[in-house]
């Protein structure tokens, strides 16, 4: 076991992990922030998506000890400073783009990260970026949307044509 | 004007906040103090004799408690299967012992061989690599028809062959039926197949055992659909455990499609090695996992004949179906080739005779039980694949063929055994061919020509049959249950309500469609009712989510018991208005004397019923509680019809989904957001299944295809936007709320729409294909274009 430190949604975080121990179990099982989810065991599935240094990062794909020092946040960190939703999370919600919510942190994240690089993507540079995450309850269809309107643009017409 | 609250309204998921801030409680958030991990080791090999398991090195590894094998479970009670099918000879089915842990031997990829016990996952996973094994292969059958053979190698020793049932559906009319067939003017025959899916929730299944000395008691934490289910079928049948010392949790879940309603072997094996050992035991799936021990689902393989008279009239429908059951009956595995497809076998359609044969068949491979739709995809697939294949060789337009043959009176007594209360088959085509905008589907084909590319419309209809229930029925099908659901309605003393239901939610918005119900029955706001779900401990019964059924009859209950609600408190208003019972009025959220201004609040009653200072103790008791039991007289009927467009690049074969529309009826509809999220799931399933998907073996019974690098699940970039519309509504008649439940629709109506459409697009291009198995592959494509 090895001691490893980083900062998780701002705030100084450490523990221990061994040197197979990979980012996700770290978040999960020594941090105790259950909200980033696993859902397979080939970097496939997305769910587990967190941003390290700002980047949108597959918590499965790196180790803990990978992450010394570096700046993490998870899906816990995502809300507003007075616990709002942010315009991202809301979007989700306004357009139902979540039922079983086991995908929605990492599509959250990556849908976060997506925005961050390009501000008012199409429908299919949506849904190339979030080729990713896979969503078995949606059909992707209010996902998309969500992302849409989270960019400011009218996601209902969109979607219609 | 859209309502803002109550029935018909969009409401908003409450229950999304916590999942959009990484505050949700799945089960493998759940952690124990002294908890201990479980890692199973098993079998790679899919048939075969264990000859020798040596467990002494493992035991020494370090944090290792304890491993389990076979031996451990001698005297403990198998997995049950909770549907008995019965031949068409009248003989039961055959139904194999489904040990917790292998015993003798293994037979299937997957099955579990040993459990080791230590206190982390890690270690756990080590000391299995250290367990000795010696097993001697067996030649495994994997094929269905091959198991049928005299000399196939038999999956279970003391069963005579591979046969589970030989089931005829309705015997009776066959003879009529291979008549009509005989004396048919046309005669369209289809062999087909429905490939074996794996239902892939997001969330893979867990399960954390935990036992308390000082009270005796065992509870369960899993991933489960209906923990009431789980409790009966463990407690009673594997592990002997009465229901009072047993409680089953099933917190947030992660997706389910059916997959999580089956009492699977992790469970008991968590609860069983708790109370062995005196700690909490928790075991995760990895994915890898999930794909060889999570049942699988669908796996038919059909020979379909359509019948039809001279002025196209449908005349007769005869199916033989071999189902796989894999290697043991998980379950409610034999229901679904059987009572879930047979009855469907009629579809919209008014035809006279219909025969289904089925033959279930055990091989070695994973169990196969249901999957969203469950036995209705596969008879819809069939018979409308049927369909549009008997218009394109009598040459006439699939649509008015349909039409021509669609059920247009209600009641309709099909030929299988099912009637249907209402339905308006020509109304949701019309819905169809306006929103998919079926007239410009010429210029749109000329379009894609244009770019070299080959564009196909599919069109079908679709029934099924859900909400399901009702027992007195699925008693006589084999059912060894009852189907009923469960509520109970606790008005808090300030008027707030805790409803708690033995519906399940696992992505479907009970949380949110259920108070809805409430409120517009009672007047008062959503957020002044909370749904308690998914805990044996604090909810009285229930037989939880599947086959669409949560708001037709558990909903149904949580309606009967409001209504015993609001009996009681107008007894109460009564009284504190000094009027009489039959003059008062609840609207709004008040009490009102008729004909009067006289009012009393909502609270004010609710209150009084728990602070009986001024109260009629002399009729009434004190509280404001009420249960109901809910089992309805009927499935219900939910019917629809899809559209699909395609390109196919001639050059490669790929297919992509140009445009895809539902217009389905799913009578009265509580929250229209919900169902159209149900719908684009099922959809992308439907998707999924005819292009992408399949849960493959080679011969020798390994699965090829066991992670996401294999397995093609749909992702976003392989799915349009849907045009959904649930407009056309034809209530319900046997429940209160009319609805007919939307779960699974997508999913049945959606894999023939997109089959039909590549066979028309390849008819374009010159390619007179009759048929192409899923998933329709590039190279699948590409291979039929060459023909």
């Amino acid at each position: 076991m090895t001691k490893v430190s980083m900062t998780v949604n701002g705030e100084a975080a450490e523990g221990e992990a061994e040197g197979r121990t990979l980012l996700v179990e770290f978040l999960r099982e020594e941090l105790g922030l259950t909200g980033t989810h696993v859902g397979c065991d080939t970097s496939q599935c997305g769910a587990c998506v967190v941003h390290v240094d700002g980047k949108a990062v597959k918590a499965c794909t790196i180790f803990a000890l990978e992450a010394e020092g570096a700046e993490v946040r998870t899906i816990e960190g995502m809300a507003n400073p007075d616990g709002s939703l942010t315009v991202v999370q809301q979007a989700f919600q306004d357009h139902h783009g979540l039922q079983c919510g086991f995908c929605t942190p990492g599509m959250v994240m990556s849908a976060a990260a997506l925005l961050e690089e390009n501000p008012r993507p199409s429908e299919a540079e949506i849904r190339d970026y979030l080729e990713g995450n896979i969503c078995r309850c949606t059909g992707y269809h209010n996902i998309v949307k969500a992302v849409l309107a989270a960019s400011g643009q009218d996601a209902d017409r969109i979607a219609a044509e | 004007m859209p309502k803002d609250h109550g029935i018909g309204a969009a409401s908003k998921r409450r229950e999304d906040v916590r999942f959009l801030t990484g505050t949700g409680n799945y089960t493998d958030d759940i952690n124990l103090p002294r908890q201990l991990y479980v890692h199973f080791l098993r079998s790679d090999i899919a048939h075969g004799e264990i000859r020798h398991i040596d467990t002494s090195d493992a035991e020494g590894m370090p944090g290792v408690k304890r491993v389990f094998t076979g031996k451990d479970f001698e005297g403990v009670g198998g997995l049950p299967c909770g549907w008995q099918v019965t031949d068409k000879h009248g003989q039961p089915m055959q139904e194999p012992a489904h040990p917790v842990i292998a015993q003798g031997k293994v037979r299937h990829v997957g099955e579990i061989l040993a459990a080791v016990v230590a206190d982390s996952r890690e270690r756990a996973r080590d000391a299995a690599e250290a367990i000795e094994f010696d097993i001697a292969e067996l030649p495994a059958v994997v094929d269905m028809k091959a198991a049928l053979a005299d000399d196939a190698p038999k999956v279970h020793d003391d069963l005579d062959g591979n046969l589970c049932y030989d089931w005829g559906f309705v015997e009776e009319n066959r003879a009529k039926v291979d008549a009509a067939i005989r004396e048919a003017a046309h005669v369209t025959t289809l062999e087909l197949v429905n490939n074996r899916l794996v239902a892939n929730p997001m969330e893979p299944r867990v399960a954390v055992g935990d036992y308390s000395r000082a009270d005796d008691q065992s509870t369960l934490y899993t991933t489960s659909q209906n923990p009431h289910v789980i409790r009966l079928l463990m407690g009673a049948f594997v592990l002997g455990i009465p229901e009072h010392k047993l409680r089953v949790v099933a917190p947030d879940v992660g997706g389910g499609f059916g997959s999580k309603i089956f009492h699977y072997a992790e469970e008991a094996f968590c609860t069983f090695a708790a109370r062995q050992l005196g700690r909490p035991v928790k075991w995760t799936s990895t994915r890898s996992e999930a794909f060889m021990s999570d049942a699988h689902g669908r796996d038919h393989v059909t020979k379909i004949e359509l019948a039809l008279d001279a002025e196209n009239n449908f005349t007769a429908i005869r199916t033989e179906t071999h189902a796989n059951m894999g290697a043991y009956l998980s379950t409610f595995a034999p229901s679904v080739p059987t009572w879930l497809h047979g009855t469907l076998m009629a579809g919209n359609y008014r035809t006279p005779n219909i025969y289904v044969n089925v033959k279930a068949v055990f091989t070695n491979t994973v169990p196969v039980d249901a999957y969203r739709g469950a036995g209705r995809p596969e008879a819809t697939f069939q018979l409308e694949r049927v369909i549009d294949k008997a218009a394109r060789e009598l040459g006439v337009d699939p649509i008015a063929l349909r039409r021509q043959n669609f059920v247009t009176e209600f009641p309709y007594a099909t030929p299988v055994a099912v009637e249907y209360d209402t339905g308006d088959y020509n109304a949701t085509m019309d819905k169809l061919e306006e929103i998919a905008d079926i007239e410009g589907f010429e210029a749109r084909r000329r379009e894609s020509e244009a770019k070299g590319k080959l564009r196909g419309l599919g069109v079908n209809a679709y029934i099924e049959a859900c909400g399901i229930a009702p027992s007195n029925l699925v008693g006589q099908l084999g059912a060894r249950a009852g189907l009923y659901d469960a509520a109970t309605v606790r008005v808090n003393a300030t008027g707030s309500i805790s409803v708690m239901v033995g519906a399940h939610s696992h992505g479907q918005g009970h949380e949110t469609s259920f108070p809805q119900v409430i409120s517009e029955m009672l007047g008062i706001g959503e957020d002044q009712v909370e749904i308690v779900h998914g805990d044996t401990s604090k909810i009285p019964f229930g037989m939880g989510t599947y086959g669409s059924r949560s708001l037709a009859v558990c909903g149904s209950a949580m309606v009967r018991a409001t209504e015993k609600v609001v009996a009681k408190a107008k007894k109460i208003a009564a009284h504190l208005l000094e009027a009489a019972e039959a003059d008062i009025e609840l609207r709004d959220g008040k009490f009102t004397v008729a004909g009067t201004d006289k009012e009393v609040a909502w609270g004010d009653v609710t209150l009084a019923a728990y602070v009986p200072h001024n109260y009629p103790l002399e009729d009434i008791e004190p509280g404001l509680e009420e249960t109901a039991f809910y089992d309805p007289a009927n499935f219900t009927y939910p019917a629809g019809a899809y559209a699909c467009e395609v390109e196919v690049d001639p050059e490669t074969g790929k297919v992509t989904i140009e445009r895809f529309a539902a217009a389905d009826d799913f009578g009265n509809v509580i929250n229209p957001m919900i169902v159209d999220g149900q719908v684009h799931g099922g959809i992308a399933q439907g998707i999924g299944q005819a292009l992408l998907e399949n849960c493959a073996y080679d011969e020798t019974g390994q699965l090829v295809s066991a992670s996401y690098m294999d397995y093609a699940m749909p992702r976003a970039d392989d799915v349009p936007f849907y045009a959904v519309d649930h407009s056309c509504q034809t209530p319900c008649t046997h429940n209160p709320l009319g609805v007919k439940g939307c779960g699974e629709a997508g999913a049945i109506g959606s894999p023939p729409t997109i089959v039909n459409a590549v066979i028309d697009a390849l008819h374009s291009g010159g390619h007179k294909v009759g048929h192409i198995d899923m998933p329709l592959t590039p190279a699948r494509v590409w291979a039929a274009m060459q023909d």
